[in-house]
């Protein structure tokens, strides 16, 4: 099957430090794919780099067979949708014209429906005309995601599946959201879209992950399955805590952290 | 996390209610009518409105008593042009802050305030003084032109160098940007302190003429001036409008959107320098307009910029006809600098905008 977004050897370096080095990735249609790792692993930088926002010091991004900097930012936008970690809005703009700003030059009927569906899959339809600035941090990340759905939905409809980058979607809502952004985004892969979330909480990666990437010091460590990815002798090494990993009754596995490795241990 | 607002968002537990588009625009022209035709019948020689018809010609007939003349001069060689040259550069200062505002993400940018228009205004000075030299001297047939052209690039000057200051990869620091403009500020007046202790006597008079900012040099000409600059201003406003208001998610997040941000901010930044140039060339340093206007229409209309910008034009310009008829009136039969003016009114009014959004400055 021919991947979607393909990363062949990609390197970042900024004043003298590698964040990111040497990664190559491979991301099929309807694959959701979760990148984990400790802080400062260069996840986020990672994201950036496959989003076409940032420009890789080695190496290339592949967005459908072809190089990430030879779209046009609005071409670009049909093709991949990004949610970033912090947005800041100033302006009292309402939810409603938030979302609406992912629907681009969409028709005014069709973005409308794009942007209540949206609405209704974060649970925001009743604050669609409350002023952003005064929700709670969840409620605006929400927000967020919604907008974030009508852009890949006026993209879709017109070039196909297409690219869902989020990062740490779920970093301030509440257990319930968390699980409702993360089967929201997972249910969109039923179309074809492909999915990278960076994602904090293994549990939940675990959970819906098809793969999982865990990168350490920039270098992709591990990439495959969620139980080969993740081993309580990886966590170990890479997390520096130990955890018992236990299954549940339909066989998924979780973690539950135990201690901080030891002190003196040597390390990685 | 802190949550930013532009004022209005406490307001009504946050919920907005927003006239119509229509109604808005329906209100501004009817307002901008109304302080036109005040503006045409008070001043030095009154025109009651009874014979203001006959005076701009509408009625033919009627009593052309000894006080028609003079009433069509007062009106045609001072008042029409004075009106309008108000109502143009109005527009231009309002829309050209509300542009600003969208391009640094936050509600305290304005050209006076941050030295864009000191900027203009010192290579205005600088056109005074150098096209009086000897190489100068074959340049000064084209004063009209020069004075808005000098203007425009000491602008796009300015507004290049506090972009470059303010903005690093992406982010922009507002109280970086506000600091660096004072900077700037001081810099361009210290230049035009210059200009005016090099200049001579009749130098002078044109230089403080732009000190003080005033509308009673409008004539025909400098309209000429004004009104192609405002249209094709008005025409590139609605151009970027959905990319202004995108900006407002951040420039990573709008290029993700789809927006070509270093377009958009090109394209931002030749505007706002181009506005605010052109309305320093004819009337001076007039400050506030820029941030007032749009804040109060953000209050009512919301921040959506394909009607923030004209709508910010309409209300600059009800709001520089009004201060300009104060101005010629409250001191009669002298005037007042109308740059006094909208200081006394704005300044207090951005501490005030200050004092209630404290977090707007510690981004």
């Amino acid at each position: 099957m021919t991947a979607i977004l393909e990363a062949q050897s990609v390197s970042m370096v900024v004043g003298g430090a590698t964040l990111v080095d040497g990664i190559d990735l491979r991301v099929a249609p309807s694959e959701m794919v979760a990148i984990v790792g400790p802080n400062g692993a260069g996840k986020s930088t990672l994201l950036r780099i496959l989003s076409g926002d940032l420009r890789p010091t080695r190496g290339q991004i592949k967005l459908k067979q072809r190089n990430i900097r030879t779209y046009p930012p609005r071409q670009l936008a049909f093709h991949r949708a990004m949610l970033s970690q912090h947005v800041n809005v100033t302006f009292p703009f309402t939810v409603e014209e938030i979302v609406h700003m992912g629907a681009g030059d969409a028709g005014r009927a069709a973005a409308q429906r794009l942007v209540d569906a949206a609405l209704g899959e974060v649970d925001l339809a009743h604050f669609s005309h409350r002023q952003l600035p005064t929700l709670s941090g969840g409620e605006q990340q929400r927000a967020h995601f919604a907008r974030v759905l009508v852009q890949l939905a006026c993209g879709e409809a017109q070039h196909g599946p297409g690219l869902l980058l989020l990062d740490e979607p779920t970093s301030s809502l509440d257990m319930r959201h968390q699980i409702d952004l993360v089967e929201t985004a997972k249910r969109r892969g039923q179309n074809g879209t492909a999915v990278i979330a960076v994602l904090h909480d293994l549990n939940l990666a675990m959970r819906f992950a098809d793969r999982i990437v865990l990168l350490h010091r920039g270098r992709l460590a591990v990439d495959g399955g969620r139980s080969e990815a993740i081993t309580a002798e990886t966590i170990r090494r890479i997390f520096e805590v130990d955890v018992k990993i236990d299954y549940t009754d339909q066989g998924v596995p979780f973690l539950l952290p135990q201690t901080m490795r030891p002190a003196g241990a040597p390390t990685a | 996390m802190t949550v930013l607002t532009d004022g209005s968002a406490k307001r009504r537990s946050g919920y907005a209610l927003r006239p119509p588009a229509s109604l808005t625009l329906i209100c501004l022209f009817a307002a901008l009518a109304g302080a036109a035709l005040i503006a045409l019948t008070v001043g030095a020689a009154g025109i009651p409105l009874a014979r203001l018809p006959a005076a701009l010609g509408l009625s033919g007939d009627a009593a052309a008593g000894p006080s028609l003349a003079r009433d069509q001069l007062v009106l045609w060689s001072i008042r029409i042009p004075r009106i309008g040259a108000a109502a143009m550069v109005g527009a231009l200062l309002a829309a050209s802050g509300a542009i600003m505002q969208g391009l640094f993400r936050n509600p305290l940018a304005d050209p006076a305030l941050v030295g864009v228009s000191s900027g203009g205004a010192l290579a205005a000075a600088a056109a005074i003084v150098f096209t009086d030299s000897q190489i100068g001297q074959n340049l000064r047939f084209m004063q009209h032109q020069l004075l808005p052209i000098a203007a425009f690039l000491g602008s796009l000057a300015t507004t290049v160098i506090l972009y470059s200051i303010a903005s690093r990869s992406g982010r922009t620091s507002i109280a970086i940007f506000l600091l660096a403009g004072i900077a700037i500020a001081a810099i361009a007046n210290a230049g035009i302190g210059l200009l005016v202790f090099i200049a001579d006597d009749r130098q002078l008079r044109d230089i403080t003429f732009w000190m003080l900012g005033s509308l009673s040099g409008a004539t025909w000409p400098k309209l000429a001036t004004l009104a192609p600059v405002l249209a094709i201003a008005a025409i590139a406003c609605l151009s970027i409008a959905r990319g202004l208001d995108v900006l407002v998610l951040g420039e990573a997040e709008a290029f993700h959107s789809g927006v070509d941000v270093e377009r958009l901010k090109r394209i931002s930044i030749v505007l706002v320098s181009a506005m605010t140039g052109v309305a320093v060339s004819v009337c001076g340093v007039v400050g506030f307009i820029g941030i007032v206007v749009p804040h109060l229409l953000r209050l009512v209309i919301g921040p959506a910029h394909r009607l923030l910008l004209p709508a910010s034009m309409l209300l600059g310009a009800v709001l520089l006809v009004g201060a300009d008829t104060l101005a010629r009136t409250i001191v009669a039969p002298a005037e007042m600098p109308i740059g006094i003016l909208t200081a006394a009114i704005g300044a207090p009014f951005f501490l005030g905008m200050l004092l209630r959004q404290r977090g707007l400055v510690s981004q």
